[in-house]
């Protein structure tokens, strides 16, 4: 075939090429997909991400405890009767992020607050029971969180997350 | 990369990259208009085949490492988890695996077409030991990553390997003990092979540079072994040996895609399923089959440094081929013995190849001496002998001539020579298998089993009564240790649900802890728990079962083989039969029998057993009719538990074999469809060229 006579059927031609790139793209597409899945987390870090019990007896008023879920701390605190009121009597106007103290506890549940205790600015672990509010207070870049883990001073953007959990009993949680 | 290019780009933003990085200028003299000889046949796109394998051998082996874990102890079950747990680590696992087998093929035929047609030649030897240099490294970085799963044979394959060293005199011992980090085989050899494993490949892709560097310098060679001298006899690397190239490649990744998707064990060795045991050596210890042409010259010399010597020799007298062969004429196209010699010395390598997968004794050992002599014969005599009397045939007086004068039929006889070389390929391969020599026990029957073949499936119904039959018998002596109950609701698996698999999680006790008051407790079994093991150590296992620990059964249908035979593996290869491991449970579990056969005795403590090698196995008979009741009415018969574990077994062993089995027939279909397309592609390409 010379080049003259292929340039006769210049559709046909074109198609082929079009369809070969095609497949092409298409096969490279299916090929990066397994080689970027492969970073999502395993099926036994899945696994080991299941939801966790925690029995919360043992905690006396005014105590806290660190549980781990998801390689994350979980913040449990046993709030006393001064926390909860000086939470719930904070007007919203003057919250960053405002939220009303009974949407980040359970209603009935009032004195248990649980929160992931990773700092909403950049991921570090505030410390309990410090700070101005009677909260947390980050010791990396000074934010300060309230007795409901809202934000009250420094640069992080949001109150402290609430994990998805629920009570079995009144004195067992399941988180996640 | 020949000398400063006068391309010019238009756009403005290349233009001022260009004038302070000619970066644009040295890929278009390099990859777009470099001229290549016209005549080419495919036999020269095993160059683009090989860059391809280099960069996805790379790229897999990044991957790998992200979830590898270069520890001793934990090693072995890290690869296990890419394999399981990992979104398609088997996939990756298995492309990096055959692709290292895919690498050295191409090589070896990249090698052969260098001999056959005189590539190594003035001006092009320079070119040619730097291809020699990245073959050597591609064996010490093959070697290497054959480690790092640590099984039995990466151990032993260390242990022998290294040894190679303890042969040069004064300093061997200390060489040794330098690449071992201590006083045998142990971790600290095995977090330096992963740290030269993962150097070496980018080493490989430096010394790659520096080939094509030196074939741009030089130009290519081609089938006529005449050099290129008017415009006529070459095409512009873009698009006519680009299309071609990736023709070539399309074919080539069918190959591939056939032991990545079909057959990712039959490259490998069954006793690397079993976890490095510094205490036994395997009964057969064997390379990689890219390897055993070496292993065999190694071995047919019985002096320890003359073997080291002669099998290193072996590789190092390529470097001197430009000089050892003086003939002038480059092509063996034209020189009528020296073609029947190639031809010879093929014959001679996957000779050597057979030799060095069989036991070293008796007609075996005599047929590698002689085949050993032969190899470097033809280095050191045969084809500095021809350079003298042998009369070539007229060369064509250019590439041009040599392209008009082709006949048609050309085509037809590359692809029978293609076809015999996959076949011989997959003998030689294949050949492996058969270093499973027999130790005095049956060969097990093959059986049917649902899971085999290209659609194969587990037989859920199976699946469910073996892993009855494992928790009801097998585990109170063996664990299943990479088994979690979670995989019980995978797809693929028994087809539990979710909440099944947590009920039967359940009903098992796990040691948890320790608590707040650092004690061990025992809690229910959640799913994302494993099957627990019945001894709380090996030597507590072994002190219960008579002084032999009773093995993890997690990849037992894997870890056993047995000898298929000559010219059964062949055959395997193309049927896909690769159910030798639960051949042999099955007939193991079958093979009891009461009475030895008289004349025959078993030592104390030990049964007979038809199919176990050897015949004496510590295992008392498990299973025996009625013992255990299926829902389902399926026969209580030491048959039907055999088959039902067994095929729970391997399921165990390879849990994501549908996926892997349904993926492969998507992708061979579009590979198909894909090759054909580029096939149009070229010969329209291509239909300006002529």
């Amino acid at each position: 075939m010379t080049t003259a006579s292929s340039a006769d059927h210049p559709t046909r031609r074109d198609f082929l090429f079009v369809a070969t790139g095609a497949a092409a793209a298409v096969g490279a597409a299916a090929t990066v997909w397994p080689l970027v899945a492969q970073m999502n987390p395993d099926a036994a870090t899945i696994a080991a991400g299941a939801p966790i019990q925690v029995d919360l007896a043992p905690i006396a008023e005014g105590q806290d405890i660190k549980v781990f879920w998801r390689g994350k701390p979980i913040y449990i605190s046993h709030r006393t009767k001064k926390q909860i009121e000086e939470a719930q009597k904070v007007p919203l106007s003057s919250l960053p992020d405002p939220q009303p103290d009974s949407a980040r506890v359970k209603s009935g549940h009032d004195q248990w607050l649980v929160v992931i205790g990773i700092c909403t600015h950049l991921g570090c672990i505030p410390i309990a029971h410090e700070g101005n509010y009677d909260g947390f207070f980050c010791p990396c870049h000074g934010s300060q969180y309230d007795s409901s883990g809202r934000i009250r001073q420094g640069p992080a953007p949001a109150n402290l997350a609430v994990p998805p959990y629920a009570f079995l009993s009144d004195t067992k949680i399941q988180i996640g | 990369m020949s000398g400063p290019s006068d391309f010019q780009p238009s756009n403005p933003a290349l233009k001022w990259i260009e004038r302070r990085l000619p970066i644009f200028g040295l890929i278009h003299s390099s990859f777009v208009a470099y001229p290549t000889p016209r005549n080419l046949n495919y036999w020269w796109t095993f160059g683009a085949i090989l860059s391809m394998m280099l960069a996805l051998q790379i790229l897999t082996g990044v991957i790998l490492a992200m979830h590898y874990t270069p520890h001793a102890d934990l090693a072995f079950k890290s690869v296990e988890l890419i394999v399981r747990d990992v979104n398609y680590g088997w996939l990756l696992r298995n492309m990096h695996a055959a692709g290292a087998s895919m690498f050295f093929f191409a090589v070896y035929i990249h090698m052969f077409r260098g001999l056959y047609y005189g590539s190594y030649k003035e001006p092009r030897e320079v070119l040619w030991i730097l291809g020699v240099i990245i073959y050597l490294l591609m064996m010490a970085t093959g070697f290497m990553g054959y480690v790092l799963p640590w099984g039995q044979m990466s151990f032993w394959g260390a242990t022998v390997i290294t040894n190679l060293f303890s042969a040069v005199p004064y300093f061997g011992e200390s060489i040794v003990t330098l690449l071992w980090g201590g006083y045998s085989v142990g971790n600290p050899t095995l977090n330096r092979f992963f740290s030269l494993h993962y150097l070496l490949p980018f080493v490989i892709a430096g010394v790659v540079v520096l080939h094509i560097w030196a074939l741009h310098v030089a130009g290519q060679n081609n089938p006529a072994g005449v050099e290129a001298k008017t415009e006529k006899d070459t095409v512009p690397f873009t698009p006519y040996a680009t299309i071609k190239d990736a023709f070539g490649v399309s074919c080539f990744l069918i190959f591939f895609a056939w032991f990545i998707f079909y057959m990712p064990n039959y490259l490998g060795d069954a006793d690397n399923y079993i976890p490095a045991n510094p205490g036994v050596t395997p009964a057969h210890i064997v390379p990689e089959w890219y390897y055993l042409p070496f292993y065999a010259i190694l071995r047919s010399i019985p002096n320890k440094l003359a073997g080291v010597v002669a099998m290193f020799s072996a590789i190092i007298i390529l470097c001197f081929l430009p000089w050892l062969d003086s003939a002038r004429t480059r092509s063996s196209k034209y020189r009528p013995l020296a073609k029947q010699f190639f031809w010879i010395f093929v014959v001679v390598c996957i000779g050597l190849g057979y030799l060095g997968s069989q036991p070293p004794e008796g007609i075996y050992v005599i047929a590698g001496r002689i085949l050993t002599v032969c190899y470097f014969a033809y280095f050191l005599i045969v084809l500095p002998l021809l350079a003298r009397i042998e009369t070539p045939r007229p060369v064509p007086n250019s590439i041009a001539d040599d392209v008009l004068a082709k006949s048609k039929g050309r085509a037809a006889t590359a692809a029978s020579v293609m076809l015999a070389l996959v076949l011989a390929g997959g003998l030689f391969a294949g050949s492996i298998q058969n270093a499973k020599a027999e130790e005095g026990g049956d060969t097990p029957p093959a059986q049917s089993w649902s899971f085999s073949g290209p659609f194969g499936k587990y037989d859920r119904g199976s699946l469910q009564r073996g892993l009855k039959v494992y928790k009801e018998v097998c585990s109170a002596c063996h664990s299943l240790n990479y088994v979690a109950f979670r995989n019980l609701a995978d797809p693929g698996g028994p087809g539990y649900s979710e909440a099944q698999a947590a009920a039967f999680a359940a009903e098992y006790k796990i040691k948890d802890g320790p608590n707040d008051q650092g004690e061990m407790f025992e809690r229910p079994g959640r799913t994302a728990d494993y099957f627990p093991a019945p001894f709380p150590n090996e030597q507590a296992a072994a002190a219960a079962n008579g002084g032999k620990a009773p093995p993890d059964l997690s990849l037992m249908a894997k870890a056993r083989s047995y000898k298929r035979g000559f010219p059964q593996f062949v055959f395997d290869f193309f049927t896909q039969y690769q159910e030798q491991g639960p051949d042999y449970v099955d007939a193991i579990l079958q093979g009891f029998e009461d009475k030895p056969p008289a004349g025959v005795t078993v030592p104390d403590g030990t049964y007979y057993n038809k199919f176990f090698p050897g015949h004496a196995i510590k295992m008392p008979k498990p299973l025996s009719d009625g013992q255990v009741t299926f829902d389902d009415g399926s026969p209580a018969t030491v048959k039907q538990y055999a088959h039902d574990v067994t095929t729970f077994l391997m399921w165990a062993a390879e849990p994501h074999m549908e996926a892997r089995k349904r993926i492969g027939m998507q992708v061979f279909v579009f590979l198909i469809i894909f090759a054909f397309l580029m096939y149009f592609t070229k010969r329209k390409v291509w239909a300006d060229a002529h």
